[in-house]
């Protein structure tokens, strides 16, 4: 039989070998992926108990913890999505509700591109000249959180706006139609139908919060303490307020400091806390853009 | 009825205009908050990088090829720290992007939908793992590897300095692994967003799957693939903690098994304890990776542009 015909496939070796490229990328891609987030899973998982998440490091009472970590970054978080937030979503507002498209608005979307394309060392050493040394917050929380602010910003505005432009026009035009005025149309109708979207970009910054190392190194130092709470309920609380003004290494610097220390089984155990608070996120990440999609 | 005249549509006209500015004026200021930041970021970055241009010359900083920050009479060359970044960008990105986008085509064209469903969440969550991670992994797994790869080829050479597996070729396979999720999510994107009538035709005329894929949808994708090695760029050139313990820590000629430092670790490493000329010389360092920041944000925004266009 001939075999120039229909019914024998003829076999391209540039096709197998493309194929088997693809499949072997896509092999090593997924297996490299994997293996990352299982290894410093397993390797950390020995490290954490609860002695680990709720002591302080110290020499004296013989106590490896992360403790005071866990507070940095939370003070860092809370910090940092009380200022971006508001400020996020009212540039989407503006963005998408009251500019007109024109120079303005390319030069705004520009910026804030540009933002979030900003390597984080550079947010690092700025953080530090201006926060830390004109504005003379120093090596503290609060300069921290104000680094990590312009940060997280464009991804807040980008996340609420794309939620802006899924509301329809016919929302807008009925509020306003019936005598409502343009900031009422928006409290009452747009927000309230763009929030898993706003709401997206919220753990999406906290994501980046979490994970963020350069830009904390130089700006909120890397002190591991807890405050000591000793005397009067307002004593504490002035020392809860007051840490904002000192020095706090988060999760991922620590992580740093052990794993420079050569001190990996610690390093392993704080990755091993990192990556589970990053799978939670990123559930909680799906979970609001079900619910962005549904309606 | 109470609230009376409040509920009334006619009610206090006058304040709710006095809000209606107020809001507009509030949203307009959020808006240029990024605008501000930009150009404070950029006024800054200038102001503190020129100082030591000034005092120890443009070209002695960019062309010099000796780094002694502390020696009594210091030297303030950054070239190889300038080349380390390129060649180590460039090697990151020649590794990472060929797996990247063939695993896109994967996900995209080749592997069953359920076996896509699986992976691709894994991918995305991949790119939100904190680099201290992937640095972490890198010093502990590769560079003990890298350290016997080391032994292995410079065996009885007398010349060759050993970096016990802390050298730029570590440095090169950590990025190429960290730029994976950013390639493979976009590239994929891209190659979803090829329309349909472009793969049927090319069936349709008798091409096999795989030179369909290679032929048509691929340059179909071109401009999404472009942006997603724009991206791996601006990635790998400003990643630094991952990297800092990985790379070894002296300034040298960016060959695979040397020691070497980027432009980031350079900053990180030195930061803490620099003074002086010292610390001004590490903003410069600052300024010029700025510099190639905002080169290939301008890149990036113009390739997007010409998307959009072409799309049109």
């Amino acid at each position: 039989m001939n075999k120039d015909t229909l019914y024998v496939k003829r076999k391209r070796p540039t096709d197998m070998l493309l194929l088997a490229a693809i499949y072997i990328s896509a092999t090593l891609a997924v297996a490299l992926l994997l293996g990352i987030i299982l290894y410093v899973f397993i390797k950390g998982i020995r490290t954490v108990n609860w002695a680990f998440l709720t002591t302080v490091t110290s020499a004296r009472k013989q106590t490896t913890g992360i403790a005071g970590n866990l507070l940095n970054t939370l003070y860092i978080i809370v910090i940092t999505l009380l200022i971006a937030t508001p400020i996020g979503v009212g540039s989407a507002i503006y963005l998408n509700e009251y500019a007109k498209p024109g120079k303005l608005v390319s030069i705004i979307e520009f910026t804030t591109e540009t933002l979030s394309g900003i390597p984080s060392i550079i947010f690092g050493l700025f953080g530090m000249i201006f926060f830390g040394e004109t504005l003379g917050f120093g090596y503290s929380l609060l300069t921290g959180s104000f680094t990590l602010t312009l940060m997280v910003l464009p991804l807040i505005t980008r996340n609420t706006q794309e939620a802006l432009r899924t509301v329809p026009d016919s929302y807008r035009t009925g509020a306003l139609g019936m005598g409502s005025t343009k900031w009422h149309m928006i409290r009452t109708i747009l927000l309230p139908s763009s929030m898993p979207g706003i709401v997206t970009g919220i753990i999406l910054a906290l994501g980046r919060i979490v994970g963020e190392s350069a830009a904390l190194l130089f700006t909120a130092g890397s002190d591991y303490k807890l405050p000591k709470f000793t005397g009067a309920f307002g004593d504490n609380l002035a020392k809860l307020a007051h840490k904002a003004l000192e020095s706090g290494g988060t999760l991922t610097i620590e992580l740093y400091l052990q794993m420079q220390k050569g001190q990996y089984d610690n390093a392993f155990g704080i990755g091993c806390v990192l990556i589970i608070i990053v799978l939670i996120l990123n559930l909680l990440t799906k979970l609001a853009a079900n619910k962005l999609r549904r309606e | 009825m109470n609230g009376g005249t409040h509920a009334s549509v006619m009610g206090n006209r006058k304040n709710k205009a006095v809000v209606e500015t107020v809001a507009q004026i509030v949203f307009t200021i959020c808006a240029f908050f990024a605008v501000l930041a930009v150009v404070s970021i950029t006024l800054y970055m200038i102001i503190s990088g020129t100082p030591a241009i000034l005092k120890v010359g443009l070209g002695e900083i960019l062309f010099g090829t000796e780094w002694m920050p502390t020696a009594a009479d210091p030297k303030f060359g950054i070239l190889w720290v300038i080349l380390t970044s390129i060649v180590g960008t460039t090697l990151a990105i020649l590794l990472g992007v060929p797996i990247g986008v063939l695993t896109a085509v994967f996900l995209a064209e080749v592997a069953p939908k359920p076996l896509a469903a699986i992976v691709k969440p894994a991918v995305e969550l991949l790119a939100g793992i904190p680099s201290v991670i992937y640095g972490l992994l890198g010093i502990y797994l590769l560079n003990p590897l890298m350290y016997k790869l080391e032994r292995l080829i410079f065996q009885g050479s007398t010349t060759h300095q050993f970096t016990g597996g802390a050298n730029l070729l570590s440095a090169v396979i950590v990025l190429a692994i960290m730029i994976l999720p950013t390639v493979i999510n976009i590239s994929e994107t891209s190659i979803r967003a090829v329309p349909a009538g472009i793969k049927s035709s090319s069936l349709a005329l008798g091409a096999s799957h795989v030179q369909t894929i290679f032929r048509s949808i691929l340059p179909a994708a071109k401009s999404g693939i472009v942006t997603a090695i724009v991206l791996g760029v601006g990635r790998a050139i400003g990643e630094a903690m991952a990297i800092t313990l990985v790379s070894g820590s002296s300034v040298n000629v960016p060959l695979p098994f040397n020691s070497v430092r980027f432009l980031t670790t350079a900053i990180v490493s030195e930061m803490g304890y620099s003074s002086g000329l010292h610390r001004q010389v590490l903003f410069t360092i600052g300024l010029v990776l700025f510099v190639f920041i905002m080169i290939i944000n301008v890149v990036l925004n113009k390739i997007l542009k010409k998307g959009a266009d072409d799309n049109e």
